[in-house]
């Protein structure tokens, strides 16, 4: 038991230091560990736990942490490689930007920091067009364009919380008639 | 109170923020800069940049330090437990109600239509970096950085960390003075 939950914690600890680039690029990491190393879940069960996390909001990599750490350890795996994903990391960027405000008064620590932003400025701008472009791809332009408008309007022109715009697109998504039989059939049928 | 606002402001991105970690960026910026005024769109800058030198996801990372800035030990707990403990609760208390709609074309459509929304705030927050730096660095500097730090990314693939750091080491020197 003690031996699992410190395979657990190494497990999820490497795939949390060694995830550059953010959530989706960790699910090889987890995948490696879980199916590969330690054989505590099978292909199958992998990708369902991937699906189901794809359909709830919020970061990918801790929902499959704390999902395959339940199912190996119980409560105290869920919580134990939750907390090797995050926890390192989190004190890292504490540390660092620690030490940055401390020095912000100094000239040369002010320029670093005007220095960084035209570089985030540019990465926000290539996710922007990455969600453009994914947007396209399913919805086609017009309705991205149209939705986009509609949904900046509320938010900047009238003020509107982007929680509700989002939460009423979510429940038009989820109320609206299903368009195509088959795959309503299909729903109807499975266990 | 405080402790309750860093809740709210982390828990409301987390669970409207479907397509995953940098989805979520723009509503913790309006959360954190824009309702509550925690910190200025440079500090988030900066956060968000050393964010992306970091491995790991970048949500988790945001919320626990912005919650440590804000609140301390206890805003940075607060505020993780907010990213994290929504999503993976309902993960594993309705798992099989979710395996039946795993392949579902309602909940598929439910990311591919949240994502216009997410584009324009994205958008919106590109323009306030935009503001800023012209503000901080200079109409010359913004636009410099900028086109090297696009070359870098997008045509030559250079991982972020690296042009991260390289801006920093050129606005120490060339904007600290």
């Amino acid at each position: 038991m003690l031996k699992t939950q410190g395979n657990l914690f190494v497990a999820f600890l490497r795939i949390g230091l060694l995830g550059f680039g953010g959530g989706p690029s960790m699910i090889p990491l987890v995948y490696q560990e879980v199916v590969k190393r330690y054989a505590w879940m099978s292909d199958e069960e992998f990708g369902d736990v991937l699906a189901i996390g794809n359909t709830l909001p919020g970061p990918i990599a801790t929902k499959m942490a704390g999902t395959i750490g339940y199912r190996v350890g119980g409560f105290w795996g869920c919580l134990n490689a939750v907390a090797a994903v995050v926890v390192p990391v989190v004190l890292a960027m504490i540390l660092l930007l620690g030490l940055f405000t401390r020095y912000q008064d100094h000239r040369w620590i002010q320029g670093m920091s005007e220095g960084v932003v035209p570089v985030v400025m540019v990465m926000m701008a290539q996710l922007t067009w990455d969600f453009f472009s994914k947007a396209r791809s399913t919805l086609g332009w017009i309705a991205t364009l149209l939705l986009g408008a509609c949904a900046g309007g509320l938010i900047y022109w009238l003020d509107v919380h982007p929680g509700i715009v989002i939460g009423a697109i979510l429940i038009a998504a989820l109320l609206r008639p299903e368009r195509r039989k088959t795959s309503a059939a299909e729903e109807d049928t499975s266990p | 109170m405080i402790y309750w606002q860093v809740f709210i402001a982390f828990f409301i991105p987390n669970i409207v923020g479907y397509g995953g970690g940098p989805a979520i960026i723009p509503l913790i910026e309006n959360e954190v800069v824009g309702r509550y005024g925690w910190m200025s769109s440079q500090a988030f800058a900066e956060t968000l940049a050393l964010g992306n030198t970091l491995p790991s996801p970048i949500a988790t990372k945001m919320a626990g330090y912005i919650g440590y800035d804000v609140a301390g030990i206890p805003g940075a707990l607060i505020a993780t437990f907010a990213t994290i403990a929504p999503s993976l609760v309902l993960m594993l208390v309705a798992l099989s109600t979710l395996y039946r709609y795993r392949d579902s074309l309602k909940v598929k459509s439910m990311s591919q239509w949240v994502r216009p929304v997410i584009m324009v705030l994205m958008a919106y927050l590109t323009w306030t970096f935009l503001i800023e730096s012209i503000d901080g660095a200079g109409v010359w500097h913004t636009l410099g950085i900028a086109a090297v730090a696009a070359l870098l990314l997008i045509r030559i693939h250079v991982h972020p960390a690296f042009v991260v750091m390289a801006s920093l080491v050129y606005g120490g020197f060339f904007l600290g003075t």
